[in-house]
């Protein structure tokens, strides 16, 4: 049974419509990303899946219950992490544990054991006698993580879970995040952090303006763009402007970096360097720097919306003619 | 599955919570006994000589009431504070996703909140004994006067959950703290609506507070400032019905507004 499944679902709010027939489906044991920039409707998803926000139309199951028509049972199988720490700050780090699970139903000596578990497992144990107010930024993102894991849910929503964090304690909720789906919990993870998709992500779904404008694998969504690319660094401007006539029309010049970059053709990446290096040692151009890289999750993420804002636009011209 | 059982055992989880904040965090609630000591002192001594009774009557033992009364009613911003938090902090959808009952969480805080309430009642009517104060009436009055207040404490908690959970607008709790003062003033709860302009007399004597205070200074034996009209004569069944109607409307809007948040 899939833990999560959408179809055409709809939310409007005022005059914004944040979600626009999105259809999901996520399979069990598997992380599953919404990657998207600011309102492209990835919070109100998780909102919506986790009964939050009732859906104008469409239907969603999670678990197999149906999200509208019976909410509490959706309730029991899901955990939430929201995009702020929703933690008691006065309270100590296993009192937070302690009393979600015992808002979860557990009887209170299950719920000190399962907070002792996460708090040990989520390397909590020391601070977890302390105050969240005194947490620093990664502690509380992984105690707010823990809270939605008290009950061992078969499906874990984590709404952008490292926004705000410094790197280290980012690379400390990745981790977290593995041994979460290692224990076999499916994770539904929003984020516009497309390293973050690309690290943990088995399935990333790109949203703009509350529709899929594209799924699928990281590694698969970064071929749909195209090839490797060649970039080279000249030595100065001079140089730059003479590479950019030896490399011919399909080079793309980033002077304030001093870059040409070459999309390497059906022959691929080592074909396109030597083709590269031929050229320019036969006109006698030194290079101050040679790469030869995949393109980033940015590149498609950019070129994916760039190509759903053409069709808004098209859209746009048929609906006003 | 939410019963009965489960809303009254995830209710005292809240409840629990709650009072955990004034153990660890006492500033609060202190303030708010000091607060309410302070409106005694300064319109008992500041003001106190300079007002009149209707009829004649030491002013102390009409106002003692009177700033019970008031405490209870600006209780409405301290539950609002404490709910407007919970919203913005993300703690209010997370209990939402919780597979808990609607009324789990504004109960848990009711009873908190009412607890709270008690604990200044009794400091303040300590420190009015203190400073001259008599109870004039049973004990059984009084406890029927204490019991009126919470009465009235409990509606403005709803009407503050209620308020906390809707009211989205950056310094809607700014304006509620601001509103509360005219609406505590215009009221039996300082000077007798019988010395005020005839409009304005009518307005005070059909505000809630005026009738619990009212009641109250009734059941304590203390004098009323009251001659005639709708309060002299309702004044007890005013105290109860008006926290009832109030709680009619703002228990069942609070826990739909609880469960219609996102």
């Amino acid at each position: 049974m899939s833990p999560l499944s959408a179809r055409g679902v709809r939310k409007r709010y005022r005059d914004t419509q944040a979600l626009d027939g999105l259809d999901l489906e996520v399979t069990a044991g598997t992380v599953h990303a919404l990657l998207g920039p600011n309102g492209a409707g990835k919070s109100t998803a998780v909102n919506v899946f986790a009964t939050l926000t009732r859906p104008d139309a469409g239907e969603v199951r999670v678990g197999g219950h149906d999200a509208v028509r019976h909410p509490a049972r959706v309730r029991s199988t899901i955990g939430l992490v929201g995009q702020s720490a929703a933690l008691d700050e006065a309270l100590h780090g296993r009192e937070n544990l302690v009393m979600f699970g015992r808002l979860h139903g557990l009887a209170k000596p299950d719920a000190v054991r399962r907070a002792g578990e996460l708090l040990d497992a989520f390397g909590l144990a020391e601070p977890g006698d302390r105050k969240v107010s005194g947490y620093s930024g990664g502690m509380r993102r992984r105690l707010d993580i823990a809270a939605g894991l008290v009950t061992r849910p078969q499906l874990l929503f984590l709404d952008e879970p490292t926004t705000g964090l410094d790197p280290r304690a980012r690379h400390e909720v990745w981790e977290m995040v593995r041994q979460v789906v290692a224990d076999g919990t499916t994770v539904l993870l929003t984020t516009q952090y497309l390293d973050e998709a690309d690290q943990l992500a088995d399935t990333v779904t790109v949203l703009g303006a509350g529709r899929v404008i594209a799924e699928g694998t990281p590694s698969a969504l970064k071929s749909d763009l195209g090839g490797d690319r060649v970039i080279v660094t000249a030595t100065g401007p001079d140089d730059l402007a003479r590479m950019a006539g030896v490399l011919g029309s399909a080079a793309v010049v980033t002077s304030d970096r001093l870059e040409v970059t070459v999309e390497a053709g059906a022959a691929g990446g080592g074909a396109a360097v030597v083709e590269v290096v031929r050229a320019l040692d036969s006109a006698g151009i030194k290079v101050d720097d040679l790469l030869l890289r995949r393109p980033t999750l940015d590149e498609v993420f950019l070129h994916l919306t760039a190509e759903s804002a053409h069709l808004d636009a098209d859209l746009g011209r048929v609906g006003s003619s | 599955m939410t019963t009965v059982l489960a809303t009254i055992r995830q209710s005292w989880v809240i409840t629990w919570r709650d009072l955990k904040h004034w153990q660890r965090e006492p500033w609060g609630p202190v303030f708010g006994i000091l607060f309410a000591v302070m409106m005694l002192l300064i319109f008992g001594y500041l003001f106190g000589g300079a007002i009149e009774m209707p009829g004649g009557g030491a002013y102390l033992p009409y106002l003692l009431p009177g700033v019970l009364a008031l405490t209870m009613m600006f209780g409405i911003d301290g539950t609002m504070a404490v709910v407007t938090e919970d919203t913005k902090r993300g703690v209010t959808n997370r209990f939402r996703s919780l597979p808990m009952s609607g009324l789990a969480v504004p109960l848990g805080r009711a009873v908190a909140d009412l607890g709270n309430s008690a604990v200044q009642l009794g400091v303040l009517m300590l420190g009015g004994l203190l400073i001259g104060w008599r109870i004039e009436g049973s004990f059984l009055e009084a406890a029927v006067a204490v019991g009126l207040l919470l009465w009235l404490r409990l509606a403005m908690l709803w009407l503050g959950i209620f308020l906390g959970l809707t009211l989205r607008l950056e310094g809607a709790l700014t304006m509620v703290q601001v509103l509360v003062w005219p609406l505590g003033f215009c009221s039996s709860l300082f000077v007798s609506p019988e010395t005020m302009p005839g409009w304005l007399g009518f307005l005070a004597a059909w505000n809630p507070v005026s009738a619990t205070a009212t009641a109250c200074r009734d059941l304590f034996g203390n004098p009323t400032g009251i001659t005639s009209g709708m309060l002299a004569d309702h004044a007890m069944l005013l105290a109860v019905a008006w926290p009832a109607v109030l709680l009619a409307v703002f228990v069942p809007l609070s826990v739909r507004a609880f469960r219609r948040l996102g």
